[in-house]
């Protein structure tokens, strides 16, 4: 059985949990992504900007020196990092941009955290040559000061939002009440795989790329399957884009690791697969971080691009079926996590990524020389200097 | 929540027919200020679905205007759909309105419901083509709540001009009454609505006065507002 099922169903997550307004829009869309994922001329174009405009393929480094160090799986790091803008993030962003082209959209209109996916949306919009509006809460907005400034050299307007809690989640449900009423003209690019159906399966496909280059890559290298792979989970996209791919080879373990902010003991985290329930948020069903009444609660990551109360459905199906694990990792050791990959590699991960790092750091020593293991590396920490700097006392 | 129960009490006085209950949520996403603030002040206020569904338990012993509930999914789920169906109904609910459950989500709350005796209320709007239209027909009771804007709630400057020919398309379709809402906040525009629908709704224009006033001076400008709205779509 293939998943999800024709009304976005995995299992007993996901759906299309939305206002009638956008069902007529989301079925278009569903229409539309059908059509064009099969045809060939659309195909050749997407994977034509990956080639040129990213830069793919990204080389998956095996990074020795921090392998000698842990004393025992091989590991590899799959290096999203180094795709234009600095993130997987523009791999679904070329995706649906092409998508939202050939469906005669004019505007393109986004939710971000972090801003990475604020800046992947605004640079294909002056690529394709779109209007492009990015919703961002408005305390994200002041964290990553310099990504809403990129985003505004990109073209975009930024609206900062300020309801609710005005970081990520609010900047979701400002995105869908404008969606709700530009229907007509604008396609809402999702950043990651949760929302309503088909943007789970649409970003999921489009983030895919990473899981097939890395099992080619890593073939080439080592005649074989990894034995584990690591990544991140926020929503859970550049996690999705490197395990869909190995979903069938049983062998391979895959790990998904959450963000436990202070400590899931705290409260204070962005773990809803490890710490927190089922239910449904932004179109879909999935776990969540909510209290016994379901209202959402407050996320905590010190990374903003994992600060998010939710996870995309496929992820909680996966944890359910048990083909994936997931764990979590505090802002402390992310940071350690961080520190380590910059002084070992001289790679300067994401503070999302530093979660991956972190945890390969405790995997790989409890591991067989022989064996290996694959973490994406999903973004560089060039964003998160100010953020690392305050975290170490460090002023400017 | 005893304002909550005076305000029904007077809302029915003033001359509403239904009345709508707002469940507050985190993340209202299909809201526009008005009750995306009004929710954010009710959860402040610790209100949850145990003393909504209190609330028109109370109301119901000295007043039967019908009583539809309205919100969103996640607190329903979080408290049971079989136990919300269940109490909903016990304590004189009669109705409810999720506005994150299109037909294609609906199937295990509705069964619940319907063993309860609730009515499940649908949304269409100027985007629901034919079969969503009759999806709703199959599933939908009570009423049929037709959304007059392609947005979220709040206030208009005007009512759409094709509002009469998407009626007219609707109700060729489906035979539940037709209460139009979204957008409608004075005397006039309700009027020249309920001149094409069964009912009107109007929403965050009362909200506002909940948020503009109190004590006696609220009580007067209810009265009055509700007052002229019901007597503009009784001409």
């Amino acid at each position: 059985m293939k998943y999800p099922d024709k009304n976005g169903h995995f299992g007993d997550f996901g759906g299309r949990y939305v206002p009638e307004t956008l069902m007529p829009a989301l079925l278009e869309l569903e229409k539309a992504y059908d059509q064009y994922r099969h045809d060939r001329e659309f195909k050749q174009e997407f994977e034509y900007y990956l080639r040129q405009y990213v830069g793919r393929p990204n080389p998956l480094y095996f990074a020795e020196k921090l392998t000698r160090k842990l004393g025992g799986a091989k590991i590899y790091l799959k290096r999203e990092d180094l795709n234009h803008t600095g993130a997987h993030k523009v791999n679904n962003t070329i995706g649906q941009g092409l998508l939202a082209k050939r469906m005669g959209k004019q505007r393109v209109i986004a939710e971000t955290g972090a801003g990475q996916h604020g800046v992947a949306t605004a640079t294909i919009a002056a690529l394709f040559g779109m209007q492009c509006e990015v919703f961002m809460g408005e305390e994200d907005t002041h964290r990553q000061a310099l990504n809403v400034f990129r985003m505004r050299l990109l073209g975009a307007t930024v609206t900062p939002v300020t309801a609710g809690t005005a970081t990520l989640k609010d900047a979701m449900n400002e995105a869908m009440r404008n969606w709700v009423t530009t229907i007509h003209d604008t396609f809402y690019v999702i950043g990651t795989v949760a929302g309503p159906h088909p943007y789970p399966m649409m970003v999921r496909d489009f983030q895919s790329i990473i899981g097939k280059e890395a099992k080619q890559q890593h073939r080439k290298v080592e005649g074989r399957l990894p034995d584990c792979l690591v990544a991140c989970v926020g929503g859970g996209s550049n996690a999705l884009g490197l395990f869909y791919p190995f979903l069938k080879d049983s062998s391979v373990r895959m790990i998904g690791v959450e963000a436990a902010g202070y400590g899931i003991e705290t409260g204070k985290h962005a773990a809803p697969l490890s710490a927190g329930s089922p239910g449904i948020l932004h179109g879909n069903r999935t776990y969540l971080l909510q209290d016994q009444h379901g209202q959402i609660s407050h996320a905590h990551s010190i990374s903003a691009g994992l600060d998010y109360p939710g996870v995309g459905p496929e992820h909680s199906w996966m944890m359910a079926t048990g083909r994936a694990e997931y764990v979590s990792i505090t802002d402390e050791e992310a940071l350690e996590g961080f520190n380590e990959l910059t002084r070992e590699e001289g790679i300067m991960p994401a503070l999302e990524s530093s979660h991956a790092i972190a945890y390969v750091m405790k995997l790989a020593p409890t591991m067989g020389k022989d064996q290996s293991i694959v973490v994406c590396l999903s973004g560089r920490g060039d964003k998160d200097i100010h953020t690392v700097a305050e975290a170490m006392g460090v002023k400017f | 929540m005893g304002t909550t129960s005076e305000m029904i009490h007077l809302l029915a006085e003033a001359g509403a027919d239904i009345i709508e209950l707002g469940m507050p949520f985190s993340d209202p996403m299909a809201d526009g200020p008005a009750i995306q603030l009004s929710s954010e002040r009710a959860l402040a206020a610790g209100t949850t679905l145990d003393n909504i569904l209190a609330t028109v338990g109370s109301v119901r012993t000295t007043c039967d205007i019908p009583i539809i509930l309205m919100g969103y999914l996640n607190p329903i789920h979080a408290y049971g759909y079989e136990r919300f169906a269940h109490d909903a109904a016990e304590s004189g609910v009669d109705g409810v309105l999720l506005v994150d459950m299109p037909p294609e989500e609906a199937n295990k709350f509705l069964c619940h419901a319907r063993t309860a005796g609730l009515d499940v209320i649908f949304l269409l709007t100027p985007t629901s083509d034919k079969s969503r239209v009759a999806a709703v027909s199959e599933l939908g009771s009570g009423f049929l709540y037709y959304v007059t804007v392609t947005g979220v709630t709040g206030a208009r400057q005007e009512v759409s001009a094709s509002l009469a020919d998407e009626l007219g398309r609707i109700r060729k379709l489906i035979k539940l009454p037709i209460v139009a809402g979204f957008g409608i906040s004075t005397p006039q525009q309700a009027a020249s609505v309920a001149a094409m629908a069964d009912g009107v709704v109007v929403g965050s224009a009362i909200v506002k006065l909940f948020q503009q006033y109190s004590g006696e001076m609220l009580k007067k400008e209810v009265r009055d507002f509700v007052g002229s709205l019901k007597q503009a779509i009784s001409c």
